[in-house]
């Protein structure tokens, strides 16, 4: 594994590296004014992985409920709040999170050889906006809850209920800050700071996905902003724009929601596929096939997912001609999708594939990927979808994308990332074991919900109609076997901690400039300055490490 | 952010440009006095663009700024006119449907989904 | 910051769009509610912001050329130019309206056709103007930070980073400002 350059090699310490940044400094200041992207990633981990486990027992609570037609234990009022609370807690405070600010904010800097991102107090900054609207959130749950849905359509949510969406809209607005600062740090960072040597086309695929990311959180975020805001405004001041009283259109409200919140789900997806990305290559040891239409596609569905918002609306009384353009752009908006499923299996191709448990997750994600964006393209026609919106199929569709493909996406980047970011090693065994549980429990949860939707139960109702008991109990069945399988990581990946095997800097031999470090990293990530040399993925070639010179 | 080499911009440029800004306000408010029908609204809009490019260019230090500037405050532009136009477009095709008088006052022949002038 | 007044367009710019396809529904109650508007006020405002433009503009190269006294000199005019808006906004428009019965939600006695029409459009008066006042005030605070830094000494030839980024904030307040101006207090004409 040697170089040209040997002798200004410097090998990253084998084994557990002595001093990193989780020990640099101790003591709870330490970690809570922190400017590390380091330790700001765990912050974030711990406070999503909480956010988590509060979606998940909405989650829980609404399936069990559901296990019987006239509702097991909850109240129809009580259920919908159930399922606002596992929407919103979801999207905004887990999902939308989870791998930009967790894996994104440790990986993004080591990726690009650099020290730390640009703006290091307005990371923490973010963190502590975040924390803010989780508090917010925490408050409208505590004081009794919200009941119009995680998409708050007027007017039933400015003028008609009478639980805390003031303080509910008011945590999605903060929140929204959270991601902008987030956004912006990182299209500053990844301009400005790559390591000498990395040009745009040897980046990683990662930090492709993460831009584009950005991108979208830049230009979509402010308006779920102003629409909370107008939200807010409306049920304080008792007058509005949505208020058909007045003439207003609550339909414009969905235009703006929407406009927001088409993106705000390219926001939940791509990340992941940037890790899938890495994952694929790491585990076939092949470039990725077709890099730069990869790279591309991701911009591709960034920018196409701006046009595409009408799609949540073709029932809501849009005009006919409005659909017709926005189902249109829905197909369009597959195809950079379909790119990267396809460039991602022709990398398998060949190559020598291995199966630990990060390659599992990326294999389910592109076939529950797969699954969820075909029946994206199901309800993007517009005949289609008269019958399918608001039912379980539109249910189903969107946790396969979010759950089959984000989720899985997350999961295996903590695992694939894990020994780099705490310089130990899970159990193999255990890992796998839960990836698969995961798989067979996602989809007995999520799959018979696609046939109740094309039988016609509707979505957001606590009670249902006799007939559709068996596949909604075979649905609650599947979610606790998923259940146990999101719980098994929490136990070992923490057991690792203590008693995992030491990693050392490079345990999957990858490549990349984040396995060139020991593990944990240092404080200020590298050594000396990488420089580099070779594309991404070089695998199959010699030499094996960048070349680096003194900083 | 930070250009590598600072342009400072000289006196004399500014306080042309803030005379400039000045009568375009003039301008615009007259003409507003002044029918021109639909126009009022294209007059009053053009000038507003001109002005609000005098300030990003000379008082912003756009003309002078590295390229990725420039694209942020295009993308910045246009993604407000996607938002602007598209929803435009569904309230702007949308067929208005006559309100339940006309419909009664229709012969019941009629009585099937026309549209009509607007109640 | 350009980024971050990115994002400020499309915080606008929802409203903004909103607002538009009122006016393409209701244009004429939109228009006699624009004719409650005082042009006088509105103008006069938007003169009081070109000017402080240029101030900070001028501000912003007195610190590059490392003049302190000349760069505290300006953003206390630029500070008071502000100032100056927001007490006409606040004190003789604002106020006003209020008094005439043309305040939503607070105090709205307008009777007239469309009247709520003319209410709708009231609301988008008060959400645009009182958002851009939010962005005022932030920026006088912005201001008094920067004089006060400026004060001891903080920027110098080749290290006045802050002025500069406060500078881009400060123009883009004026050119929403320049933006609201025809589209409130103009439209359709005022013959």
């Amino acid at each position: 594994m040697g170089t040209a350059n040997a002798a200004a090699l410097q090998s990253p310490a084998e084994g557990y590296a002595a001093e990193n940044y989780l020990n640099a400094k101790y003591g709870i200041k330490s970690w809570l004014l922190t400017t590390d992207h380091k330790r700001i990633a765990w912050l974030y981990f711990l406070s999503t992985t909480f956010f988590f486990i509060v979606g998940g027992l909405a989650a829980t609570l609404m399936r069990l409920n559901l296990i019987q037609p006239q509702g097991l234990l909850l109240e129809p009022e009580t259920y919908n709040k159930m399922f606002t609370i596992h929407g919103t807690v979801m999207i905004f405070f887990f999902l939308a999170p989870a791998v930009p600010t967790v894996l994104g904010n440790f990986l993004i800097p080591m990726m690009i050889g650099a020290r730390d991102v640009a703006f290091p107090k307005l990371n923490l900054l973010s963190w502590y906006i975040f924390i803010t609207a989780g508090m917010v959130l925490l408050y409208s749950v505590i004081a009794g809850g919200v009941d119009t849905g995680w998409t708050f359509y007027t007017p039933l949510s400015t003028s008609y209920v009478n639980t805390h969406v003031i303080s509910a809209a008011m945590a999605v607005f903060i929140s929204g800050f959270s991601s902008i600062l987030t956004g912006l740090n990182f299209i500053v960072t990844i301009h400005k700071m790559r390591a000498p040597g990395l040009t745009w086309f040897r980046l990683p695929l990662f930090i492709w996905a993460l831009y584009a990311t950005s991108f979208i959180f830049v230009l979509a975020m402010p308006v779920i902003a102003i629409t909370m805001v107008l939200v807010m405004l409306e049920r304080f001041f008792h007058v509005g724009i949505f208020d058909p009283a007045l003439g207003g259109d609550p339909v414009l409200f969905q235009h703006l929601f929407w406009f927001f919140g088409h993106p705000e789900v390219y926001i939940l997806i791509l990340p992941s596929m940037g890790v899938i990305s890495e994952l694929i290559a790491a585990f076939s040891r092949r470039r990725i096939f077709g890099y730069s239409l990869v790279a591309f596609s991701s911009f591709g569905i960034a920018i196409v997912s701006f046009i595409v918002w009408g799609h949540h609306m073709f029932v809501s009384g849009q005009s006919v001609y409005a659909g017709i353009f926005f189902s249109a752009m829905s197909m369009a908006v597959a195809i950079p999708s379909a790119i990267k499923v396809f460039n991602w299996t022709a990398t398998l191709y060949k190559g020598s594939i291995s199966f630990e448990a990060p390659m599992l997750y990326a294999l389910g994600f592109i076939g529950l990927f797969t699954i969820g964006g075909l029946t994206g393209v199901f309800l993007a026609t517009m005949g289609l979808d008269v019958f399918l919106h608001d039912t379980y199929f539109v249910v189903a569709h969107f946790h396969y994308v979010m759950v089959g493909g984000a989720i899985m996406g997350y999961m295996g980047g903590l695992h694939y990332w894990w020994p780099k970011m705490t310089g130990k090693m899970y159990p193999d065994y255990w890992a796998r074991l839960s990836a698969f549980i995961i798989f067979v429990g996602f989809n007995l949860t999520f799959g018979p919900q696609f046939i109740l939707g094309f039988l016609g139960m509707p979505r957001r109702y606590a009670i249902y109609p006799a007939q559709f008991q068996t596949l909604n109990i075979m649905s609650s069945a599947g979610a606790s076997i998923l259940a146990v399988g999101y719980l098994m990581p929490m136990i070992y990946l923490i057991w690792s901690l203590k008693y995992g095997a030491d990693a050392g800097p490079n345990p999957w031999k990858a490549k990349g400039l984040e396995w060139e470090t020991a593990s944990p990293p240092p404080t200020h990530n590298f050594e000396r300055t990488p420089v580099v040399t070779e594309e991404a993925y070089a695998y199959g070639s010699e030499p094996a490490h960048a070349a680096t010179v003194a900083s | 952010m930070p250009e590598n080499v600072v342009h400072i911009e000289s006196k004399k440029l500014y306080i042309t440009i803030w005379f400039a800004l000045l009568c375009f306000t003039a301008l615009t408010t007259g003409v507003a006095y002044i029918d021109l029908g639909p126009f009022n609204t294209v007059v009053a809009l053009v000038i507003a663009i001109f002005k609000a490019s005098l300030v990003v260019f000379f008082f912003m230090h756009a003309r002078h700024s590295e390229r990725l500037v420039r694209v942020v405050i295009a993308c910045a532009v246009f993604w407000l006119l996607i938002l602007i136009s598209i929803s435009m477009t569904d309230f702007a095709t949308r067929k208005r449907m006559p309100g339940p008088q006309w419909f009664q006052s229709q012969p019941l022949i009629l009585q099937h989904l026309q549209p009509g002038p607007t109640s | 910051m350009w980024i971050f007044l990115c994002t400020e367009v499309l915080f606008f710019g929802g409203l903004l769009a909103s607002y538009n396809i009122y006016r393409y529904l209701y244009f004429s109650a939109f228009r006699t509610g624009s004719h409650h508007l005082a042009v006088v006020w509105g103008a006069t405002n938007t003169a009081v912001l070109i000017c402080s433009s240029l101030t900070m503009a001028l501000a912003v190269r007195a610190a590059q050329m490392g003049k302190r006294n000349l760069l505290i000199t300006f953003l206390v005019l630029t500070l008071i130019f502000g100032l100056a808006f927001l007490a006409i906004k606040f004190g003789f428009e604002w106020r006003h309206e209020y008094l005439d019965g043309l305040a939503p939600g607070v105090n709205f006695t307008y009777t007239g056709p469309n009247a709520r029409h003319v209410e709708l459009f009231m609301f988008f008066y008060f959400a645009l103007t009182g958002l851009h006042a939010l962005h005022m005030i932030v920026g006088a605070g912005v201001m008094i930070g920067l004089i006060i830094m400026a004060a001891r000494g903080a920027f110098s030839k080749g290290h006045c980073n802050a002025v500069e980024i406060a500078g881009l904030y400060w123009h883009f307040v004026d050119i929403v400002w320049i933006f609201l101006f025809p589209l409130l207090y103009l439209i359709g004409g005022r013959y």
